[in-house]
């Protein structure tokens, strides 16, 4: 080492050429791993291009032969052979929003009170049970849903709403009909079950990002809890918020496995949030083993089709979101 | 999403599996008939040492993997039309049988107290009768109490050999289900529930009151169900068993079904249970590999000679002799190698 110093003191020179190949080495390197993430994110690319483009492929027959009435048909039969999604679209949008309208108030909930207001000896084994609701696979969902939740809805919730609303306008529409015990209501229900998890911890997260010095000076200043999440740690975090919104959102809008179990799969659009539908997904995991005919498979790819263009728009719709979120915080 | 990939899979381990145990016996599609051949596998694999790999992946999947020729042998609930055999250059015949039967969920109601006709089934599925004390159920059952509640219709959510031949009944017996709602391995229900095979049919009714499903036999009596009887096309109030099922199969024109498209539903006989169906076994005409369609066609063979008894234990219903005969026939007669030969006689 020493011997090496003493050198490079005695010829300055050479020690400059050392460094510029030692350089040139090092951009030679920088260049290779350039070319390989670039690659790997291309690759990302070419991967969804193929996608879109085989969906597309797929779906022509069917959007050829039924056009934009597609999109707007609630005929579903394979007799006949005349399809349209209107109902598996409805039931995907209808379902998801209604689970969204539960699991964000309680998931924010959950997380405001892990952060803010729980004992630190409660902290981790609440925060570790909320993870664990999202590591339970859906198929376990499903059955649980059909086998005890969905009786339970059965016998008491739904005979209730049916009763409690039996006389107000516009809401006896919504919940009418037998209680069933599956239906839209009920899928909902346990999709917002399935997307709490999400919601919640990823909130979780993001609050604890808040810096501490924030929440201490609204605090000296005499804020109350509510103004300190309300004014200082729900703007600091306004786009993470979104961003596991977002995430719950795309969760709820493709799951198959559980929905198909507790929706009722009827491929029609009843007033009635507690009649049976189905989704995009369940549609397509329900029927493309026995799809034969070229119009159905092709129909089922539409849906399929239509289920990416769908969750598309969504992620744009997110995105502008945390744009103008972000411009905010700048401003 | 995850089906589909599923199928891809299963062709993939299908293909790869008949690679690379070339001795066993590869067939894949119906889901109704994998109780039966499975057991009848085992008892083969055990005086034979030849197993056999075969994949329930539905009728549809079944069809789709003898035209592409990825297996020895497809299976389908619902039988090809003979121009759709010929076209695709297969054989068909009937393997084994079943029943299909209504079942039922009202409370303090027994397996067999309440009776259905057809006409009046086709109402309930068409959303024509909605309470279960209307006057067409209450004249076929002048005798049980019938609750004056809205009825819950429960069907298969999922493409189905079943559901084919359930609706081939109801378009036999109602000219307006016939018009309206067609027959087809899945249709557009008018009204009701979807459930998922047909376990989840089972389920649904066992959980949903006052509801009403079809199920295969099998499943009718494994979940211990509250069936309907029903009245047959002789106007005979018949319960779903043994002797019903196979009334409806001897008394087909079998020898007259080019292809052996017959379909087993509102058969004649006194004793016939109207919604009867067998399910099939397809084979290519001209076989890419004579060994393995000998195999298999061995097995079948064994099946029918020394199957019965299994099947009856599992709530399965054997093929009559004369059909057997009928079908071996067949096999000698159309089932050929590449040179024209015919690859297994039976004895």
């Amino acid at each position: 080492m020493a011997e090496a110093a003493l050198s490079s003191v005695a010829k300055p020179a050479a020690q400059s050429e050392i460094r510029e190949k030692v350089l040139r080495r090092f951009e030679l390197g920088d260049q290779a791993f350039h070319v390989l993430t670039k690659s790997s994110a291309i690759a990302v690319l070419i991967l969804l291009g193929g996608v879109i483009l085989s969906l597309v492929q797929g779906s022509l027959p069917a959007l050829s032969k039924f056009g934009f009435g597609f999109l707007t048909s609630d005929a579903w039969n394979p007799v006949t052979e005349n399809f349209g999604a209107a109902p598996a679209v409805y039931g995907t949008l209808v379902t998801s929003i209604i689970a969204l309208a539960i699991a964000v108030p309680i998931g924010f909930g959950i997380a405001i009170f892990l952060t803010e207001l729980c004992p630190y000896k409660l902290r981790r084994p609440i925060g570790i049970a909320v993870e664990l609701l999202a590591g339970i696979p859906s198929i376990i969902y499903g059955i649980w849903g059909m086998f005890i939740f969905a009786p339970f809805l059965q016998a008491t919730v739904q005979p209730a709403l049916i009763g409690a609303f039996a006389d107000v306008p516009l809401l006896n529409q919504l919940f009418a009909g037998p209680p069933y015990g599956i239906g839209i209501l009920t899928a909902s229900i346990i999709l917002a079950i399935m997307i709490l998890p999400l919601i919640s911890s990823i909130s979780r997260d993001v609050f604890d990002t808040v810096p501490p010095v924030l929440k201490e000076a609204a605090y000296g200043v005499g804020c109350t809890r509510w103004e300190v999440m309300r004014s200082i740690v729900a703007p600091y975090t306004g786009i993470g918020l979104v961003g596991g919104v977002m995430l719950a959102l795309g969760r709820a809008l493709g799951e198959t496995m559980a929905v198909t179990f507790v929706i009722g799969n009827a491929h029609k659009i009843h007033a009635s949030i507690l009649g049976p539908g189905t989704t995009i997904s369940a549609t397509i995991a329900n029927e493309f083993t026995e799809a034969t005919g070229d119009i159905y498979t092709s129909s089922l790819i539409a849906l399929g089709l239509l289920l990416f263009v769908i969750t598309f728009v969504v992620l744009a719709i997110s995105r502008l979101l945390l744009m103008r979120i972000e411009g905010k915080g700048a401003r | 999403m995850s089906k589909l990939l599923r199928s891809a899979l299963v062709v993939a381990v299908v293909s790869a599996a008949t690679s690379a145990l070339a001795a066993d016996i590869s067939g894949a599609g119906a889901t109704f008939p994998y109780p039966i051949y499975s057991k009848w596998a085992d008892t083969y694999k055990k005086d034979t040492g030849i197993g056999l790999n075969y994949q329930s992946i539905g009728s549809g999947g079944g069809i789709k993997q003898i035209e592409a020729r990825t297996v020895t042998f497809g299976a389908s609930d619902a039988p090809l039309k003979p121009d759709v055999l010929e076209k695709n250059g297969l054989v068909q015949w009937p393997m084994v049988m079943g029943g299909i039967v209504p079942v039922v969920n009202i409370e303090g109601v027994k397996p067999g107290q309440l009776a259905i006709d057809g006409p009046t089934l086709a109402k309930v599925f068409l959303g024509q009768i909605t309470k279960w004390n209307d006057p067409a159920l209450a004249k076929l059952n002048p005798n049980a109490k019938l609750p004056n509640t809205a009825i819950a219709v429960v069907h298969r959510s999922d493409g189905s050999g079943t559901t084919f031949n359930y609706t081939n009944y109801l378009v036999k017996v109602s000219p307006e289900w016939a018009s309206k709602v067609g027959s087809a391995v899945s249709v557009e229900w008018p009204v009701g529930l979807g459930a998922k095979g047909n376990e989840g049919v089972a389920n649904t009714v066992g959980i949903t009151k006052n509801s009403i499903g079809y199920v295969e036999y099998a499943y009718a009596m494994e979940n211990k169900m509250t069936y309907m009887d029903m009245v047959n096309k002789d106007g005979k109030r018949v319960a779903p068993k043994t002797e019903t099922f196979q009334s409806a199969a001897a008394n087909a024109d079998w020898a007259h079904a080019p292809g052996f498209y017959q379909i087993l539903t509102e058969q004649p006989g006194a004793k016939s249970w109207p919604i009867t169906a067998s399910t099939f076994i397809l084979m290519p005409k001209k076989v890419p590999d004579a060994a393995a369609a000998a195999t298999a066609l061995k097995f079948f063979d064994w099946a029918f000679a020394h199957g019965a008894k299994q099947a009856e234990a599992l709530d399965y219903i054997p093929m009559p002799a004369n059909v057997v005969t009928l079908i071996k026939k067949t096999w000698a007669s159309d089932i050929k190698d590449a040179s024209g030969k015919p690859v297994y006689e039976p004895k």
